[in-house]
């Protein structure tokens, strides 16, 4: 074993290396616009330079001059495309901003689009079309004249009387805290392949759900969603920008469609930032009442988030940060702020990463307040109810505090800001919890099983970097009794059985879950004629050793036996909509996925983690610099350490990453996003990575799902920031409560 | 991108018969000379410049690439590469400072690629600058204003500003160069001639699309560095964001000529906040023969940022600034020469 590759502790799978590993490092690995088609014309978008007008006049004469450009889409020849019904709550259309003009209503939106024989004649055509506009003066945000407040729908958790319990309260807490706009920025950009065969099209573009990719790209060209075919094999990185159609994709069929022939459409690093979604800023005020000894009585926390004019997106945070301790009485309240911006959407961790950055910031200025070591304040608040009574399904939160601390060092800290120093640096630890809701959504799964031993896993699952190809076929091994080189795992293509949207992570419980059922119904007809009864599972993830069944399948006088199976899982609720009741199966079959869990199950199913961070700041310069983190992560079932381990990794360095460096700039002027590439949206290189450790803490929970695994790929960013903060405040004395934390907040002091 | 014609010159004078701009704005140029082309190929995509003719001057490695240290102190061939600078033995034992100043720059890749000559033309990062879509940018298209006076200007500079630009001058080698006296050599259509590296670069002033003092076409082939033994205590210290591969907020080069607690010389020029390569003349004056003592870095510091002035967002670089000088000076003082 090697540190990528921990060693399993109890409900804990092996570390399979990834199946498809060899082809990544190869280069074999096809993505979306890897993915050859026959003479394909190449599209470039035009974007608005502006976020709010009118489009008075375009000129095309210049653009239709560069040689090469075959057509030129705008608003106006693209009439024929539908327009899709835009759902805060996800799926289908990823905002209801969807026209091409004339109406501007964000920066960057897409005004039209350039097809050519090259990419490069279309690049060209595309910086000398003309567009005339009629600009008016945008709304930027929060602080913007003209925006406005709104109350999205969302519940906003109350228990008691939270207000009296604060003021009976013998310590009182209240604080402000910021998160700025941040951008997914995949390395694999947002690319759109259609190539028509006749009525019935093929789309390769990079998603997280394809059974949505399909039905919403059938309903924006207009077509029955039979004729749609989605092929994604591999994402190059997604984090929620690639779970909804975005309004690249119905011009590019459209495009393919006129001109009868395949169009492929990379759209650029800065073109990314406004024709997806980002992560929108958030403000939050918090209010804590508690007891001397630390108890909270009374939990407050109302949130501001930032959308587009039109779509009342909004995370809702408060629905996670009310449950996170056994507060006594807790209010919250959730408002949007709509301005002239793109639409939002979901990002790692929607709702938990600002809503908790704000409680674990605030934990941390109450423990200093209370004079008591932050751990222990969590202890004293930690309990298996929350204040709405209603009881965890497991709740290992303090075993990973304890881990990590132990690992970490905690107890050689001293608590007094600025008291820690090497040289000229000043040293500060901080900690704060991690969270996230375990979710689960309806698959379907089809599983083949040969007489030689040999399996064959299909489900439209999303392998977007998170490790599902190999803990499917880690599931597949263990149930059919067979070892993981046995089994073969087909995903990302719509014609497979249909997985949930790969968001909420929910990829791993939902698809394991139903790959399983397919399995056991494998199983269950080999016993029925005398083959030997596969393996206990649980103690055997993804090891099996091999069954012979030659005989039970000479008996069968078949060679395969195959399963498909269909798994809604309970907490997914067939609820009546107007009236109707809804087959979540059915709506998933449509491009619709109902999840259920987390909150809003009859238990609190969530993960949990404890980070704790290192962080140097020059004595005169004041440059921040994170040497060391610690996080120690309970999530159920672990079914590959190997995949889990990198998981969390990824998430402790994307909150480093939000900490102290991501943030969308904005100009106020123009509501324009300023920093829209990768040389200047910063986020950390390899040098400031330094030590990482990753504790996986065992956990078992019967409850969440059949194979007893809660989500983790959205674990391990949530908290980090505050654990950074708490950081910075211990070594500084100064408490930046709006991120990300950048020197010059440091220099003053 | 605009088509272009691509001519490879295999000398200076094949380079030169092509590469005569035919504007002062070597943004707007028609004509451009192609050496790393880390600076150039990036605004090409960006569209921001748009040159007809790309004269590629990789050829000319062979008889200008070199590194020669001698009495007279330092020569470095412009089409040196970046890396090759920064992994010399010799310099990193005798100027430290350079050595640092390109290792500290850029990435790996783009060291590799990039040549000293391409390095101290390098563009500003000003985001308004580099998109096309914003019309008010009086460096790419001269008279329309500037966006970044009332915009986001945390990048910015303070010294060396005017009312019509106040974009960084972002790299790193040239405060090397400037803190060193170096000196440029260059070739032309009227032959070859050699000017102090500190008249190349323009402060801004009412033309901030004129960024140097290059006569149209001239090629720059060599700097050469005046022998100074008291630069083997030297060095650059870059303030940034991230660890690595990003741009300074601050950054001083440094070179001190200590005798016991004493200053007898020494050498100062600030990166990252200012709008070219900033000799901070008036702070080396004041520590000439003194102590390092807190009170004289103050008033050292002070002198050098003197005339500074913030937009906004990057206030904070007058402090910030003045704080990477003292750092900066103390870490030299303290460092332990080899023999
Ligand atoms: C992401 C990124 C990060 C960077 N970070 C840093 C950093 O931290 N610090 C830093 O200092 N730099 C940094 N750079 C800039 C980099 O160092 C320069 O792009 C590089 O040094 C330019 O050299 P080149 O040979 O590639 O120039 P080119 O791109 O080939 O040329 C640049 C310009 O100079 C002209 N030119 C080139 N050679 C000559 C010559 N001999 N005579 C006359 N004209 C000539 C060209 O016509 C062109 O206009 C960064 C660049 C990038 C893209
Ligand atoms: S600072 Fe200079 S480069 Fe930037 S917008 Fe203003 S004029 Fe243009």
């Amino acid at each position: 074993m090697n540190r990528a590759a921990p060693d399993p502790k109890q409900n804990m799978g092996k570390p399979e290396p990834r199946l498809e590993g060899r082809l990544k490092v190869t280069g074999e690995a096809r993505y979306a616009s890897d993915m050859p088609v026959n003479n394909p014309a190449f599209a470039f978008l035009i974007t608005s330079p502006v976020a709010k007008g009118q489009i008075t006049a375009i000129d095309l004469a210049d653009a239709k001059a560069v040689p090469g450009v075959l057509d030129i889409f705008t608003h106006e020849n693209t009439g024929d495309l539908k327009h899709l019904k835009y759902d805060p709550q996800g799926g289908g259309g990823s905002t209801s901003i969807q026209d091409f003009g004339p109406k501007i209503q964000h920066d960057g939106q897409i005004i039209g689009m350039v097809v050519a024989d090259t990419y490069e004649a279309a690049r060209e055509a595309a910086y000398k079309a003309k567009f005339e506009i009629a600009t008016e003066k945008p709304s930027a945000g929060f602080h913007s004249e003209g925006v406005k407040e709104a109350s999205p729908k969302k519940s906003e958790p109350k228990a008691g009387d939270a207000e009296k319990a604060f003021d009976d309260a013998a310590v009182k807490f209240e604080g402000w805290y910021g998160t700025p706009t941040q951008h997914h920025n995949p390395i694999e950009l947002f690319t759109t392949t259609v190539a028509w065969n006749n009525d019935e099209l093929t789309v390769y573009e990079p998603s997280q759900f394809m059974y949505g990719l399909k039905n919403s790209l059938a309903s924006k060209v207009g077509v029955k969603p039979e004729k749609v075919r989605a092929i994604s094999h591999f994402v190059g990185g997604a984090f929620g920008s690639k779970a909804q159609l975005t309004p690249r994709t119905g011009l590019v069929a459209l495009a393919a469609k006129r001109l009868n022939r395949p169009v492929k459409l990379v759209a650029t690093r800065d073109q990314g930032f406004t024709i997806a979604t980002y992560r929108a800023e958030t403000q939050h005020k918090i209010r804590i009442g508690a007891q001397r000894d630390g108890k909270i009585t009374s939990f407050q926390h109302q949130g501001w988030e930032l959308t587009s004019r039109p779509d009342a997106y909004a995370v809702g945070g408060v629905e996670d940060s009310a449950r996170l301790y056994s507060f006594g009485a807790v209010k919250t309240d959730v408002k949007n702020v709509h301005a002239d911006r793109n639409t939002p959407g979901f990002m790692r961790s929607p709702p938990v990463v600002p809503y908790i950055y704000a409680l674990e910031s605030a934990m941390d200025e109450l423990a200093y307040q209370l004079k008591m070591d932050p751990v222990e304040l969590r202890r004293v608040n930690d309990g298996m109810k929350d204040a709405t009574g209603k009881e965890w399904s497991s709740r290992s939160l303090m075993q990973c505090y304890d881990e990590a601390a132990a690992a970490f060092g905690w107890s050689k800290r001293n608590a007094e800001p600025g008291s820690m120093r090497d040289g000229d640096w000043l040293i500060g630890w901080g900690c704060a919890s991690a969270v996230y809701p375990t979710h689960m959504g309806p698959a379907a799964a089809r599983v083949q099983f040969s007489a030689d031993g040999q399996a064959r896993v299909q489900i439209a699952a999303h392998e977007i970097g998170t490790g599902i190809l190999t803990v499917v076929g880690q599931i597949a091994a263990e149930r059919l009794g067979i070892p993981v080189e046995n089994v073969r795992v087909e995903v990302g293509d719509s014609v497979l059985p249909p997985a949930p949207v790969a968001g909420g992570s929910t990829q791993t419980a939902s698809c394991c879950s139903v790959v399983a059922k397919a399995c056991d119904a494998i199983n269950a007809r080999l016993n029925a004629n005398g083959g030997t009864p596969a393996p206990a599972p649980r103690e055997t993830v993804g090891t099996g050793t091999g069954r012979n069944h030659e005989e039970t399948f000479a008996r069968l006088g078949v060679a395969t036996l195959e399963e498909y199976a269909e798994q809604v899982p309970k907490e997914v609720k067939p609820n009546p909509v107007m009236g109707l009741v809804v087959d979540p199966m059915k709506k998933l079959y449509s491009g619709s996925s109902m999840l259920g869990g987390g909150s809003h199950a009859e238990k609190l199913m969530y993960a949990l983690g404890a980070e704790f961070v290192e962080v140097r700041v020059h004595r005169l310069t004041r440059e921040i610099r994170v040497p060391r983190i610690v996080g120690a992560f309970a999530a159920g079932r672990i079914m590959n350490t190997r995949t889990a381990r990198s998981q969390y990794m990824g998430g402790m360095i994307w909150g480093i990453s939000s900490a102290l460096h991501e943030a969308t700039e904005i100009d106020p002027r123009y509501a324009r996003y300023t920093n829209d590439n990768l040389a200047d949206y910063i986020i950390p290189v390899n040098a400031d990575i330094q030590q990482l450790e990753v504790i996986l803490v065992p956990e078992k929970d019967d409850l969440v799902n059949p194979v007893g695994v809660k989500g983790i790929g959205e674990l391990a960013n949530v908290g980090t920031a505050a654990a950074v903060a708490n950081a910075v405040f211990h070594a500084t004395g100064v408490r930046v409560r709006e991120l990300p934390i950048r020197l010059e907040k440091l220099l003053t002091a | 991108m605009q088509p272009f014609v691509y001519s490879r010159a295999e000398d200076a004078a094949a380079a030169l018969r092509n590469g005569n701009a035919s504007l002062p704005s070597a943004v707007e140029s028609a004509n451009q000379y192609l050496a790393g082309g880390t600076t150039l190929v990036d605004l090409m995509k960006l569209n921001v410049m748009r040159p007809r003719m790309v004269v590629d001057i990789n050829a000319l490695e062979k008889t200008a690439a070199q590194i020669e240290l001698g009495a007279q102190g330092l020569r470095l061939g412009a089409l040196a590469r970046m890396s090759a600078v920064a992994d010399s033995a010799d310099i990193r034992k005798n100027f430290p400072v350079i050595a640092q100043s390109l290792e500290l720059a850029a990435s790996a890749q783009i060291r590799n690629m990039a040549s000293l000559g391409g390095n101290v033309l390098q563009r500003t990062r000003c985001i308004y600058f580099r998109d096309t879509s914003y019309p008010n940018c009086n460096k790419r298209t001269p008279g329309s204003g500037c966006a970044a006076l009332e915009g986001i200007n945390r990048m910015h500079a303070v010294l060396g500003t005017s009312r019509d630009c106040i974009a960084t001058y972002p790299g790193d080698f040239g405060q090397a160069l400037i803190a060193l006296d170096a000196q440029v050599e260059v070739q032309g259509q009227d032959g070859k001639r050699a000017f102090p590296f500190a008249q190349l670069h323009r402060q801004p002033g009412a033309s901030p699309h004129i960024e140097t003092t290059l006569k149209e076409g001239e090629l720059i082939t060599a700097f050469t560095i005046p022998a100074l033994p008291f630069a083997k205590r030297s060095l650059y210290l870059k303030i940034r964001d991230r660890s690595s591969y990003e741009f300074a907020l601050a950054s001083a080069a440094v070179a001190l000529d200590l005798e016991g607690d004493k200053v007898r010389d020494v050498r100062i020029a600030l990166g990252g906040v200012a709008t070219v390569p900033w000799r901070a003349a008036d702070a080396e004056a004041r520590l000439k023969g003194k102590g390092l003592d807190d009170q004289t870095l103050t008033e050292v510091a002070n002198a050098a940022f003197a005339g500074a002035t913030g937009h906004g967002h990057n206030d904070f670089k007058v402090e910030l600034g003045k704080r990477t000088l003292t750092r900066a000076l103390k870490q030299a003082a303290a460092m332990e020469i080899p023999t």
